[in-house]
């Protein structure tokens, strides 16, 4: 049942300057399955999504030891042949809604244009599907908002229609970056509701990017948490908010305040120190500096290990170390 | 939407009413003109405007120095002035944005042939060649024209390139991308018509300019060929006759202030109503 969609081994990012964004970043979606990448602001998440979508800004450069769409290898890909597969089996929402859409046409008329384009469909055909979906994804009097130009929605609103675009043509792969982080909270929760639905129903793959463990617990079957550029840990959702293990992971998850949890008044859990800037050549651990675990061996390669099957981590430490053992 | 002060309201309002009004003289000249402006009648010389001693009923404005009617000399002259500006405007818009837009999307080495370009341009002095291309090639509206249109395309082209490269990198226009659109898709469909409103502001400045280039032209006596009623010629002729008849200096002169006026008028004012419609 769970067959590999989308499958990136050892994804490079490299920007002009000498920086590397992403470094060796390894993913898999499986087909109906929703993969969350979770981790810092600047930490590759939205690199790593656009290197695969082949939509990086100019000066970047890309290389992967494999990248592939069911089957499709990615990296043999002309501009035309991605250009096929954009919109039309992989779609992409992203993160604000409030410019995502062009202020110049009609809501409509963007909807149908995808359409057009990937299906040859007829104006009519494409207006009567995009009707469809708008009322799919919750939005009332489809047939007027068809008519309106963006600057008459709503956030909300606006990134339903965004999601009802990219599904314009049954994507097999939905990738969200960050789709709800512009939203107030409430809009937020019935964005995510609509995703898991249409995920149910539609046996969507979903790519999630996100920096909120709450969107994580609710929405992931598959988590990997990056750092610096790289998959620090990756694992079954449940099998990581039960047993995280990369020091990095066991961090974060310290920083999500639960209520009961905290003494009114205590400090929240934090993190100490700032991503740091990882120079071409850097080896050994980039999280050794914030880490309360450190040893002189971190700045040696890390061996990638396995706690238990499906569950990989990255870092010297043996599964299970002991919480506050060095602290 | 109630939000830029009256005053700012009135000059736009003022400046759409003189352009429209100058526009619909030049496009119905020959159902408004009282006289043929081209018919002479030396009886007639020099007749002063109607208000003042001497005036004539039939010649509202007078009559110049070869007794032709004045007013109707004017009518015709709008033409003239708004041919120009509007035939300008396109020529060196097609040259100006094309040149922008693609600089701007493409960037990289089509950059630096653009930046080159519109540097080697800004480098002309613009009356200079405008006169000696002139004064080579000879005298006629489709020269005037097309000299100018090849030399005022610079600021579209700044223009166009800024905001292209603005354009570019907004979320709707990688929304484009992730959507599979083609790249002339996304430079005609998703850039284009999200800079057309700059540009429309630059087209009014270069109108502007366009007309004060041709007056100026004209009143060294390498714009339009005479009979033609030009407004910068109609000054030109007048020159000789300003210290008797100061009129038939100040008509011709205060109209082209009046158009001029108009024109950049009107553009401040849709610069405010565009940027306050695509920002709201």
């Amino acid at each position: 049942m769970s067959e590999t969609l989308l499958d990136v081994q050892g994804l490079r990012v490299r920007f002009g300057g000498g920086t590397e964004a992403v470094r060796g970043v390894s993913l898999a979606v499986d087909r109906g399955e929703t993969h969350c990448l979770v981790g810092e602001s600047g930490c590759g998440k939205s690199v790593s999504a656009l290197a695969v979508m082949t939509l990086l800004a100019r000066g970047a450069t890309r290389s992967a030891e494999r990248m592939a769409f069911a089957g499709t290898d990615l990296l043999g890909l002309d501009e035309r042949g991605m250009a096929k597969l954009r919109g039309n089996r992989m779609a992409m929402i992203f993160q604000e809604p409030m410019t995502s859409l062009n202020p110049a046409y009609t809501v409509g008329s963007q909807m149908a244009e995808v359409m057009r384009r990937h299906r040859g469909a007829s104006r009519r055909a494409a207006l009567d599907r995009a009707a469809a979906l708008l009322g799919r994804v919750g939005i009332t009097a489809p047939g007027m908002r068809l008519a309106q130009y963006p600057h008459q929605l709503s956030g909300g609103l606006r990134q339903r229609v965004m999601i009802a675009m990219a599904l314009m043509c049954d994507p097999e792969l939905l990738i969200a970056d960050e789709p709800t982080t512009a939203l107030d909270v409430t809009v937020q929760a019935q964005i995510l509701r609509l995703l898991l639905e249409l995920q149910r129903e539609l046996g969507l793959a979903i790519l999630l990017i996100t920096h909120d463990l709450g969107i994580v617990a609710r929405m992931a079957h598959r988590v990997s948490v990056m750092y610096a550029g790289q998959v620090v840990e990756s694992a079954p959702a449940a099998d990581l908010f039960a047993a995280p293990t990369h020091p990095y992971t066991r961090g974060l998850l310290d920083c999500v305040p639960a209520p009961g949890k905290v003494a009114r008044g205590a400090q929240l859990g934090s993190i100490p120190g700032t991503v740091p800037r990882i120079p071409l050549g850097f080896t050994g651990c980039a999280f050794r500096d914030r880490c309360a675990q450190a040893m002189p061996e971190c700045s040696g390669d890390i061996p990638a290990q396995t706690r238990i099957p499906g569950h990989r981590y990255l870092c010297r430490l043996p599964a299970g170390w002991p919480r506050d053992a060095a602290a | 939407m109630s939000g830029f002060p009256p005053l700012r309201r009135i000059a736009a309002g003022l400046g759409a009413v003189i352009v429209l009004g100058v526009a619909f003289a030049a496009i119905f000249a020959p159902l408004l003109v009282p006289h043929d402006p081209f018919l002479q009648d030396l009886n007639q010389r020099m007749v002063p405007p109607s208000w003042m001693e001497g005036g004539m009923p039939a010649h509202l404005f007078g009559t110049d120095q070869l007794g032709r009617d004045y007013l109707s000399r004017l009518i015709y002259g709008a033409r003239i002035s708004m041919l120009i500006g509007v035939m300008t405007v396109i020529t060196s818009g097609l040259i100006g944005i094309t040149l922008g837009v693609l600089g701007g999307f493409f960037g990289g080495r089509v950059d630096d042939v653009v930046m080159f370009a519109i540097t080697c341009r800004l480098s002309i002095p613009l009356i200079l060649v405008a006169l000696s291309v002139v004064s080579l090639i000879g005298s006629s509206l489709t020269v005037v024209v097309f000299t100018l249109g090849l030399l005022l395309w610079d600021r579209f082209a700044v223009v166009a390139r800024t905001t292209t490269m603005q354009v570019r990198t907004l979320d709707y226009v990688s929304a484009a991308w992730a959507a599979g659109c083609s790249r002339s898709y996304i430079l005609l469909r998703e850039v284009l018509p999200n800079i057309v409103h700059h540009l429309i502001v630059v087209a009014t400045l270069e109108m502007a300019l366009a007309i004060l280039l041709e007056a100026a032209l004209s009143f060294l006596g390498l714009g339009v060929p005479p009979p033609l009623p030009s407004w910068g010629l109609m000054i030109s002729e007048a020159k000789d006759y300003m210290f008797f008849s100061p009129w038939v200096i100040m008509v011709p002169g205060i109209a082209l202030f009046v158009l001029v006026l108009g024109i950049n008028f009107l553009g401040d004012g849709l610069r405010d109503l565009l940027g306050a419609t695509r920002d709201a």
